[in-house]
Order: structure tokens, then C-alpha cells, then sequence
């Protein structure tokens, strides 16, 4: 199933611009947050590719700068909440990795606001939309990213 | 200006003098990674050169495993220069596809690809403290930082701090009357991107910084890093579009001016001096270090056994050697240096320090291979008297 299903064309005469997101998800917690809100039909907004992985602590700052590279407009980085990781401790793990990502995002001069990282366990779908909604809007706000050339080339 | 097209192997070999080769095999005798065991053989790869086998070549993990540190160049009695031959063999591999492994999940690379891209303005000079004095535009001396801020940001867990020779240098510069221009606009030289193969990046940022300093109008460029040292002595050569400024290594400059600094007494220190293979072996620049090693007070150089030509390399240059013959190499270079009986170990490069820092971090083998280090410009910023 692809949590993305919702739809996906703006009305017709709408020129909003839609950004491009990566997200990170965990397997056991924010993946499953995911498949919550689809199979509850939670609307939300639909311009982000998700990427699975076993544990939020494998997604090392190179995940987040290679997205960026290729263009990502905003990056969302989610895991298991504290305490609640399938492996005990990979999300504290993931919070070190979010911490070098995040400085070097910001020596690299990209808009902190561009990434994110949050906590959403497999019940909470509807935090899940919400995050996606608040994360999408705030994206959209700061725009296009700078590095976004268009055909994710290097 | 050269070009992006990628040379065909033939052309790549003859270059390098990969003809010349007489097949006596002291390449792979004194190859650092062969010696630990790995599966690099310089002189099969030349042989293969020679042969034009493309494919073999490319796909052959070996072209990878290079540390192009070269000490087989350095003892290859037919003059063949086997980092010129790994350099551009690497640029035929990625224009095929192939890259390597890179450590870090690849981040320090995305990082070189954004700088290459330049859209963004970078955070570069929040480091900067108020003790120091610098200018932003134009100026006579240059001074390049390199990526010692983001090597700082990335490496937090190594209880090193890479910047603090940036911050020496720029001390020490001072000192001398200097006010160097140090730019916002700098972006990475591009070194590794080259190392790894991938020119048309490399490109770009050769093109950028070399009219940022042309633009400066400096007439030196003084540079710290080892191997932002090497890029702007041969491989950005070709980009300069006005005559090149005097490109010096701190450790020259320093040089140049030692009678013009004054030197307080220091508590008495044995120190043992690790050359970068891109400093000496590349550059020749072996005396420099060591002249400022004499001239400060109460330091003593104790050499390790193999030292200036002869030195090993710190096994991970272009971020993209890591794995357990780099581990190997650096265990054993941090044994010979403690050896010595030296406190410290000094280097003039950042990756040194980062690599060994690496090695250290072994819990088995701790004691065994702990030394403190310390940047060259460090030791002279705090010698120097008030």
C-alpha cells in the first residue's frame, strides 16, 4: 500500500506549487503511522516520496544530504517516540545522526525549516497527516529548494 | 581551459608513463595497502593500462583501494607516476558508472556536490572570533580555511577540533602584520570530488574559487590544508586565467617570515611530525614543517623510522579508502609514533588528525595507540610571545 494515495492533481486553475519531500520512516512505528492514516482515510497532502527503513538510527546524515543534493525541496526524518524503539535504543541513535544533519544543513546555508524530525508511532495516524500537512505547508512557504534544478541530476 | 571530455586509456597511460614500466614490481613491494594485505597490486594495474584493458581496470576493486598517497611513485625507478595514472583512470570509471564505496553514507560527497551547485549561501565564517582580524573582499594574502568548519560539525564524537588551526594560522598571520582576506564566498576545493573521479563537479568549484581569489586581487594564497594545497598548486592550474598568485603552504610562509616572530619559552615537549602525503610526497614539502619544528623553543622533533619521503599515509584521503587495511595502516603508524617517545603527534593536515582520531577510538587498543595530536600551527600560535 502507498501512503501517498490521496489525491493528487490541484483543482484545475490552481497554480499553487506543490514541493517535493523526502521522508525517512521507520518500520515498526512511523511506517506503520502511515499505513494507519491510509487505512482510516485520513486526508492529507500527497508531495512526498517515503523511504523505509529498519530503524530511524540507520538514517545517517548521508541519506538527508544526498536528498537535498538531488534536489529535495524539505526532508522529514521519523522514528519510533523515545523509549518506544523496536530495537531499544536506535532512535537515540537517530537524534545524534539529526544533530551533525542538522548543522550541516546549516553551514551548508539551506532553511533549517527544510528538516524535520518527529517522533509518530504506528497508532497515531492522524498525527501522521498532521505532521505531513504542517511539514508540506511550511515547506511550500520557504519555496523552492535552492539546490532544486529540476531533474535530480547531479 | 581544459575540458570535461574523459581521455581514452591509451592516452591516460601514456601520460603516466605507465610505458615505461620495466615490470620490477617495487610498487607493490612498498604499496601501503598491499603490505597490510589488501588486493592492490599498482604494478597489475599498470600492466593492465598498458594492455588497455578497460573493463578489468574499472571494475577491479583495486582502482578504489589506491591511496594515492604515492610512495610506489617515489621509489618507481622508471619515473612512472601512478597517482596521475589512478587520477584519470577514476575519471574514466565514473563517466562508466563506477564509484567508490564512500564512507559516511557519502554525506562529506553530497556536501562537495552542493557546494558545486553554489545556490546556496553558506554559513562559512561564524567561527570566526573577535581576537582575529580578517577582511572579506580584497587584500593582498588570501588565507583558504578549506572544510575544516564541517569536518568540525560532522566529527563531534573525535574530541577534535580541526578549526583550531584554522584559527592559528590566522593568529600567526596577524602576528606577522597580515590581515588576511578570508572569504564568505569559498567553497570546497574540490580535491576529493577529483580523487573520486568525478571531474565535471570538481569543475565547477575549480572555476568558482579561482576567480574568487583572482577577484581578491591577492598576490599570495596561503593555505593550510594539505590537500586544498595540492589542488590549487597542479590541479587548478589550468583555470587561472591572470597569472596565479604565489601559492604557499602556512608552514612556508611561516618559514619565510620566522624572524619576525618571537617565540616565548615553552614547557619542554617532545613532538613527532607526520608528513601528508599530499604535502610531501606531492608537493616536496618536507623542510618547512621541520624548520618551524627547530625554531620553536624547548620543542624537540623525534622522528619516527619512517618519515619525510618514506612517510605513511594517514590511509583515508579522499574519503573513500576506509575499511580495515586503512584501519591497519593507521594502528601501525600510530604505534610508530608513540614509539618515538614523542606527547605529541603533529601534522599539518585535517584528515590526518580526523583519521587517526578514527583509529584511536579502538577500545582494544586504546593505550596502546593514544597519542594527543596537534595541528603545526597551533603549536607555534601558542609559542608565540605576547
Amino acid at each position: 500500500m502507498t501512503p501517498t494515495k490521496t489525491k493528487r492533481k490541484a483543482k484545475s486553475g490552481s497554480t499553487k506549487w506543490n514541493p517535493n519531500i523526502v521522508v525517512f520512516a521507520c518500520n515498526w512505528c512511523s511506517y506503520a503511522g502511515a499505513d494507519t492514516a491510509g487505512v482510516s482515510r485520513i486526508q492529507h497532502e500527497p508531495h512526498f516520496r517515503m523511504i523505509r527503513v529498519m530503524c530511524s538510527g540507520r538514517i545517517q546524515p548521508g541519506f538527508v544530504l544526498k536528498a537535498f543534493e538531488r534536489g529535495a525541496d524539505g526532508v522529514l526524518v521519523s522514528g519510533c517516540h523515545i523509549g518506544d524503539c523496536h530495537y531499544i535504543f536506535g532512535n537515540e541513535r537517530a537524534l545524534e545522526q539529526f544533530e551533525k544533519t542538522k548543522n550541516m544543513v546549516r553551514l551548508l546555508g539551506l532553511e533549517e525549516g527544510r528538516l524535520r524530525l518527529e517522533w509518530i508511532s504506528a497508532a497515531e495516524g492522524a498525527r501522521f497527516a498532521e505532521v505531513i500537512n504542517d511539514f508540506t505547508a511550511q515547506v511550500r512557504k520557504l519555496g523552492p529548494s535552492p539546490l532544486n534544478t529540476g531533474n535530480g541530476e547531479r | 581551459m581544459k575540458t570535461t571530455s574523459t581521455p581514452e586509456i591509451a592516452e591516460i597511460a601514456d601520460k603516466a608513463r605507465a610505458w615505461a614500466c620495466y615490470d620490477c614490481g617495487k610498487c607493490t613491494a612498498t604499496c601501503p595497502i598491499a603490505r597490510v594485505g589488501g588486493a592492490l597490486s599498482p604494478r597489475r594495474q599498470v600492466l593492465a593500462a598498458n594492455l588497455g584493458h578497460r573493463e578489468d581496470i574499472i571494475t577491479n576493486n583495486a582502482l578504489f583501494a589506491c591511496l594515492t598517497c604515492g610512495l610506489c611513485s617515489s621509489r618507481c625507478p622508471a619515473g612512472v607516476v601512478y597517482c596521475e595514472l589512478v587520477l584519470n583512470l577514476r575519471q574514466l570509471a565514473f563517466h562508466d558508472g563506477v564509484e567508490p564505496e564512500c564512507p559516511h553514507g557519502g554525506a562529506l560527497q553530497s556536501m562537495m556536490r552542493m557546494m558545486a551547485k553554489g545556490k546556496t549561501k553558506q554559513d562559512r565564517l561564524s567561527w570566526l572570533t573577535k581576537d582575529l582580524k580578517v577582511q572579506h573582499k580584497k587584500g593582498d594574502v588570501f588565507y583558504w580555511t578549506g572544510c575544516t568548519m564541517y569536518y568540525d560539525a560532522f566529527f563531534p564524537d573525535f574530541n577534535i577540533t580541526t578549526l583550531d588551526a584554522t584559527r592559528a594560522a590566522i593568529r600567526v598571520l596577524n602576528r606577522l602584520g597580515v590581515t588576511p582576506v578570508v572569504s564568505p564566498d569559498e567553497r570546497c576545493c574540490g580535491h576529493d570530488l577529483l580523487w573520486n573521479g568525478d571531474r565535471a563537479n570538481f569543475e565547477l568549484l575549480a572555476r568558482h574559487n579561482v576567480k574568487l581569489v583572482e577577484s581578491s586581487g591577492a598576490k599570495t594564497l596561503v593555505i593550510s590544508c594539505a590537500e586544498c594545497l595540492r589542488t590549487w598548486n597542479i590541479d587548478y592550474q589550468p583555470f587561472f586565467e591572470t597569472s596565479p598568485p604565489k601559492i604557499m603552504h602556512i608552514t612556508e610562509f611561516m618559514q619565510e617570515n620566522l624572524d619576525n616572530l618571537k617565540f616565548k619559552a615553552n614547557k619542554e615537549h617532545t613532538v613527532t611530525y607526520q608528513d601528508p602525503c599530499r604535502l610531501g610526497r606531492h608537493l616536496g614539502i618536507f623542510d618547512p614543517p621541520r624548520a618551524i619544528l627547530e625554531a620553536l623553543p624547548d620543542i624537540t622533533l623525534a622522528e619516527m623510522p619512517r618519515s619525510g619521503k618514506n612517510s605513511i599515509c594517514c590511509a583515508g584521503g579522499t574519503w573513500s579508502n576506509c575499511d580495515r587495511y586503512a584501519k591497519h595502516i593507521q594502528v601501525d603508524r600510530l604505534r610508530e609514533a608513540k614509539s618515538t617517545g614523542a606527547e605529541f603527534l603533529v601534522t599539518s593536515c585535517p584528515k590526518c588528525q580526523i583519521h587517526f582520531a578514527c583509529a584511536m577510538k579502538d577500545p582494544n587498543l586504546h593505550e596502546e595507540i593514544e597519542i594527543p595530536m596537534r595541528d603545526i600551527a597551533t603549536l607555534v600560535a601558542d609559542a608565540l610571545a605576547d
